[in-house]
């Protein structure tokens, strides 16, 4: 019975990937292989249009009909002050508004005069629900504890609470040593945005937020700066003063503060190229089918990325995993004791 | 937009965004849900080491019964054999005593048929005496009737004398 119910249970969900693959595809195939224009598919551009940023929210075509979630944008300059507009206004880049207007995507002034963009673009939009869906979800988790007190966890309680225990047993516990407790708030919420943002960047038509780097770099640095205020004298004389002979001193020293800056840079990267690279592998394969404009490439593709999306599944978790545990790991390298 | 160049837009929100969520998430989730289960751990590391304890207790009492059976046994077997020895002692002392009893007893029977016999002996003597003095008496009357009889005797007695 158990093992019937969790065999159609796998069945569901790949069934389930398997159509959001196939609707993925309607949104490329609408634009690039059913124009009749004779405008030539580019798959570079279809790919660089899903893994980037935007100023409002592509979900598919229909004909020549774009169906997109206008987005307002936000600029403020020296010269025309705050302006809040909707990015509808620009008609998909095709007319300027306010005196600013969308260049490949780029918003530009027409006169050419500095700005500032706080646009509410499809990031920030992505960025908003997903910490929207953390509040709502982990509020829902800590009512259960409150409501069910002492009690054996139940529904959505029961499926976070061996995550959070592993997050802080195996996770941040080895990894900052005995002082844990003060940087779990941090963690917990460091693992779960990253794996929010990895997953719901899977959807079909959603935002691929955590392979922004702006998102991971942010991230980044926060690590870094919790990491450098938490930095005891231990950890900073190893920097700037290291116990090798005065000789080397002027050569290991660079090489410690290089040493600092790296962990930042490659936790900001490593999350931004895996969870970029996954969703380009995707769209590539899902271009197949255009470029080469076959039903039979179509239905392999699908196939392929079916598969993909499983492992990129996987790869969303151990991204979150890693972010997680690495920054554990420079934080307790921080606080740690001289011994 | 471009793949590595970070809009300033997103990483103002995200910045602003981010940290609300932490501070949002440490004050009404974090806090409650690390809160309810380190109670959790702790409660359960209560309950096993009072389980422990009351097990180590059971054994201690189990112990200590039977050490205060060993006790009651010991002490029932010293009882006993204390018994015994006094029963074993009593029953010796009464034989010893009726053994002494029955021989003094023996001894003062024959003692008594000494003296009897003694008695009796003399009594008997002294009849015997009488009645030889009797005897001799009626014979030295009829005797000495005559002076001749009278004579001879008086020299046999006097021969007597002189042969002591």
């Amino acid at each position: 019975m158990n093992k019937k119910k969790r065999f159609s249970l796998h069945k569901l969900l790949i069934i389930s990937v398997l159509l959001t693959n196939l609707l993925s595809l309607s949104p490329v195939g609408s634009v690039y292989a059913s124009d009749d224009t004779g405008e030539a598919f580019n798959p570079g551009e279809m790919i660089m249009h899903h893994v980037t940023d935007a100023y409002e929210w592509h979900f598919f075509d229909i004909g020549d009909t774009h169906v997109t979630l206008p987005l307002p944008v936000i600029v403020y300059s020296s010269k025309d002050g705050l302006k809040i507009f909707s990015s509808g206004n620009f008609h998909h880049g095709e007319s300027s508004f306010e005196g600013y207007k969308l260049d490949h995507g780029h918003l530009v002034a027409e006169d050419g005069h500095q700005f500032y963009d706080f646009s509410i673009t499809k990031n920030v939009a992505a960025l908003f629900m997903g910490a929207l869906l953390m509040v709502l979800i982990f509020t829902a988790v800590a009512r259960g504890y409150k409501k069910n007190q002492g009690g054996a966890p139940k529904g959505i309680q029961s499926f976070f609470e061996p995550i959070i225990i592993y997050i802080r047993d195996e996770i941040v516990k080895p990894g900052i040593g005995p002082k844990y407790e003060k940087y779990l708030p941090y963690m917990l919420s460091l693992f779960f945005f990253i794996w929010f943002g990895n997953l719901l960047g899977l959807l079909p038509g959603a935002a691929n937020l955590t392979g922004n780097i702006a998102i991971t770099g942010v991230l980044a640095i926060i690590t870094f700066i919790i990491t450098s205020f938490s930095g005891n004298k231990n950890y900073w004389g190893h920097v700037f003063n290291p116990p090798v002979p005065a000789a080397l001193k002027p050569i290991l020293v660079p090489v410690e503060m290089i040493g600092v800056l790296s962990k930042p840079i490659s936790l900001a990267l490593r999350l931004f190229v895996a969870i970029t690279a996954g969703h380009i592998v995707i769209l590539s394969l899902i271009a197949l089918a255009f470029i080469f404009h076959s039903y039979f490439v179509g239905v392999a593709s699908t196939l392929i990325v079916t598969f993909i999306t499983f492992i990129e599944i996987l790869v969303a978790t151990i991204q979150a995993y890693v972010f997680t545990l690495f920054s554990s790991m420079y934080i307790g390298a921080a606080v740690e004791e001289h011994h | 937009m471009d793949l590595l160049t970070p809009g300033l837009g997103l990483i103002f929100w995200q910045f602003v965004t981010f940290i609300a969520v932490v501070v949002i998430l440490a004050k009404f989730a974090w806090k409650p849900i690390l809160g309810a289960l380190k109670d959790r751990e702790t409660s359960i590391e209560d309950a096993l080491s009072a389980a422990e304890k009351a097990k180590s207790e059971m054994e201690n009492l189990k112990a200590e019964n039977e050490k205060l059976l060993a006790e009651a046994r010991l002490e029932r077997d010293k009882i006993l054999k204390e018994a015994t020895a006094a029963g074993n002692k009593l029953k010796d002392d009464a034989r010893d005593e009726a053994g002494k009893i029955s021989a003094k007893m023996l001894e003062d029977a024959k003692n008594a048929i000494n003296n009897e016999k003694k008695a009796a002996l003399a009594d008997i003597k002294g009849q015997v005496a009488s009645l030889s003095i009797e005897i001799a008496e009626k014979l030295l009357r009829k005797n000495l009737e005559d002076d001749k009889a009278q004579k001879s005797l008086v020299n046999e007695f006097i021969k007597d004398l002189n042969n002591n």
